[in-house]
């Protein structure tokens, strides 16, 4: 494939790749994202292309293994279009059948399609199945009409239309302004709006400037960078190099993490398809911008993923973090300006610049704008990826999209952003999913991963469980971090033990207040946080519990 | 760092403690605090070294136009409008609970008793851990950037973090260096122990 060299030979090409498609041919999408893998997917996958081979339908039918279709609780999952139907837990042995009845005939198979658990109510359709009937995928939508291998298939959506747009419509302060008035903000966790971000790195001295993508995802129960990233990389790509346009960056970087092998295929595979397109490289699109991309793998430690760290990684040093008093969009890799940006954030700029600022914040809330990719983990019926609307409730997305909570227990509590993040309890479930809103109970979205628990789940274990994993994670490099979290992790171990003491809950406040204040990066700054939020919303659980050790004859009630 | 050698270096007067400093661009808030004699307590800064930031026991209480926040003194730069205060109720706070935390490590350093006197840290706050090692990594850094031998390094992260000395360098650039040993906040037997059993695991094996 020769470069492109125009914005025209661009529409050029994407005409002959439509003209070769028949939007009316049969395609069977197959979901190899981590979760449907994991169920063997894979000799799904071969189970089709055998029987593909077998009835002589190589031409009417196309076989697409894809990334991440959302709904992980009922993988392996399976979709043919046109018409988009959707099969759930789908074992090789369906595979004839489908075929033969599905593909063929058209007819849909019954015990393959979903059934709401409570109504009795079928679905044939994706588009109907509550999971993803209640979501608004503006992100996700096309993970079952991707191969994330195939440059091809985005270019067929429209892929690199939003480059060439940026690239030969707009300059580069166009480009930012349309970010800044995009609201778009920080999809990693804290929530800092991308443009302004983007306004310091181009406005800081330098020649030499840096884009990365923090695609490091550590976030205990977020699994939605990878889908995402995984499944569709040419949008994250593609939102980098408009960003390197707007910023006057010329080299990228994209850090993940070295354990996730398939990402990192789709990442590698991406960037090189992208060069020789001509989309990455010298003189890009016939445009005179040039941009390369450089991909990095963490050496599998939590804290490689904060920004610091990630670019002291990214220089050749240990992932430590270092202070931030200058920021790293000044004096970042190299003590260069350089902005990151996490995936998600990267993939929804070719959409604003696609549809324009005035469609993108058409939807969301007054301080959120667009959609917000969650994962849903823990007691919950739907576990998944699913992308909704800033503004939608935490009770619509757990019980319309995660159909509430198994073996009719109840919910107990929600907890955003993993180790780092906090929890609101069941009575404030009616808050809607927004930065600001959540950060005010002391629950920030983080990254966007929703941990249900049911009434079962002690809240002191879940707490504990976070601390330990921030122990072994962090880098062990600042005392108020390293040593606060020791001390806390033995007083709750204890209270959880039933040997916990008078005085413990202040004497963790105490910590947590010092850790929160003086700690060296924002891993042990928040290291605090569930435990803060914890004690403001189950503080009755942690007394119970140091009540129930003083007096050891109630524990026989 | 050259670049801002180069060029010209502005003036700044910051507040620490009530009292006018002036400090040039660049300087840290403990470099600025010490040229003015105002005395800010470290365990891991040298002059020789790079600071790190990794004891907080320099942390104290930057005002920047009415914005408050706790920061490492010897890293944090001076800058305009800027006010410190060397103590205060919380900065107290913060040192007398660090110096809790290491002396569970390391409950006869002098250098550390001395400071609890001072913030009246309880030295038997926390159940005792005696790994002597408080990981303010002077001896690290030393080898690092002074001697450039790496002689000794940082292993494992997080609560399992210590230092080790490296066998294979060890043994030929130790034996007559020990420079490190002096810099130990703690006991540089210590040091001496850890570098013995270092050198005994090569004539073992």
């Amino acid at each position: 494939m020769p470069r492109l060299n125009s914005a025209s030979e661009l529409e050029k090409l994407r005409k002959q790749i439509l003209s070769g498609r028949d939007p009316d041919k049969s395609c069977v999408a197959i979901c190899a994202g981590m979760g449907c893998l994991d169920r063997d997917n894979g000799r799904i996958i071969s189970a089709f292309e055998k029987e593909v081979g077998k009835t002589k339908l190589k031409n009417k039918v196309d076989i697409l293994a894809t990334g991440c279709h959302g709904y992980c609780e009922k993988g392996p999952l399976v979709v043919i279009h046109p018409e988009e139907i959707c099969y759930v837990e789908v074992t090789p042995e369906d595979v004839p059948d489908i075929i033969s009845q599905t593909v063929i005939h058209k007819k849909v198979i019954d015990r393959l399609i979903y059934t709401d658990p409570d109504t009795g109510e079928k679905s044939p359709r994706l588009a109907d199945i509550p999971f993803y009937k209640k979501q608004t995928r503006h992100l996700m939508g096309s993970s079952t009409k991707i191969d994330p291998e195939s440059i091809d298939d985005y270019l067929a959506l429209g892929g690199y239309s939003a480059l060439s747009k940026a690239l030969f419509k707009m300059s580069p302060e166009d480009v930012l302004e349309e970010i800044k008035k995009a609201v778009l903000r920080g999809r990693g966790g804290g929530g800092f709006p991308a443009g302004r971000k983007w306004e310091t790195a181009r406005n800081a001295p330098g020649k030499e400037k840096y884009v990365i993508v923090n695609a490091h995802e550590g976030e205990l129960g977020a699994f939605m960078d990878r889908a995402l990233f995984t499944g569709n990389p040419h949008c994250v790509l593609e939102g980098l190099i408009i960003g390197a346009y707007a910023i006057g960056s010329h080299q990228g970087f994209i850090y993940t993490r070295h354990d996730a092998p398939r990402l990192k295929n789709n990442i590698d595979m991406a960037v090189a398809k992208a060069e020789e397109y001509g989309f990455l490289g010298e003189n890009i699109l016939g445009s005179g911008f040039d941009f390369h991309v450089e991909v990095h793998l963490d050496i599998g430690i939590f804290v490689s993923g904060e920004s610091s760290a990630l670019m002291r990684s990214i220089e050749g040093n240990p992932p430590e973090p270092r202070p931030k008093y200058i920021r790293t969009s000044v004096s970042g890799i190299w003590g260069r300006p350089s902005d990151l940006n996490n995936v998600e954030t990267w993939a929804n700029v070719p959409l604003i610049i696609n549809k324009g600022s005035e469609w993108y914040t058409r939807t969301g809330t007054e301080g959120s704008k667009g959609t917000k990719l969650v994962s849903l983990s823990g007691n919950i019926v739907n576990s998944g990826v699913a992308e909704v609307p800033f503004g939608t409730t935490v009770r619509e997305i757990v019980y319309g999209i995660g159909g509430g909570i198994p073996d009719g227990k109840k919910l107990k509590a929600v907890h955003f952003g993993g180790p780092m993040g906090g929890c609101i309890p069941e009575n404030l479930i009616d808050t809607p999913l927004d930065f600001d809103e959540l950060a005010k109970l002391g629950a920030p979205i983080g990254a966007g991963s929703m941990l249900v628990l049911d009434e079962d789940a002690s809240i002191i274990d879940v707490t504990r469980y976070f601390l330990q994993f921030l122990s072994d994670e962090s880098c062990g490099k600042c005392v108020p971090c390293r040593e606060g979290i020791r001390q806390m992790l033995k007083i709750l171990n204890n209270i959880s033990n039933g040997k916990g003491k008078e005085g413990d809950i202040a004497l963790l406040e105490e910590i947590a207040e010092v850790t929160g204040a003086a700690s060296l990066c924002a891993l042990g700054k928040t290291a605090a946080d569930p435990l803060l939020s914890t004690l403001r919303y189950f503080r009755d659980e942690y007394e119970a519990n140091i009540n129930k050790a003083k007096n050891p004859a109630e524990k026989r009630e | 760092m050259i670049m801002a050698k180069q060029k010209k270096m502005k003036e700044i007067t910051v507040q620490i403690d009530g009292k006018k400093v002036k400090a040039a661009e660049g300087m840290t808030v403990l470099e600025a605090a010490q040229s003015a004699d105002i005395f800010i307590p470290t365990l891991c800064f040298h002059e020789k070294l790079e600071s790190h930031g990794l004891c907080r026991i320099c942390t104290v209480e930057a005002e920047v136009r009415g914005w408050t926040k706790f920061v490492a003194a010897c890293l944090y730069p001076v800058e305009k409008d800027l006010v410190v205060r060397t103590r205060s109720a919380k900065v107290d706070k913060i040192r007398k609970l660090i110096l809790e935390f290491l002396l569970a490590h390391a409950p006869n350093s002098p250098q550390l008793q001395e400071l609890a006197q001072e913030y009246g840290a309880d030295r038997d706050r926390f159940e005792k851990e005696s790994s002597f090692c408080i990981l303010c990594g002077l001896c690290v850094r030393y080898c690092a950037e002074v001697k450039k031998k790496n002689a000794i390094g940082y292993v494992d992260c997080g609560a399992s973090r210590e230092i080790r000395f490296i066998p294979e360098i060890a043994a030929t650039e130790c034996i007559n260096c020990k420079e490190c040993f002096p810099l130990c906040p703690t006991s540089y037997l210590q040091a001496a122990f850890v570098l013995t059993q270092a050198l005994s695991t090569i004539s073992l094996s």
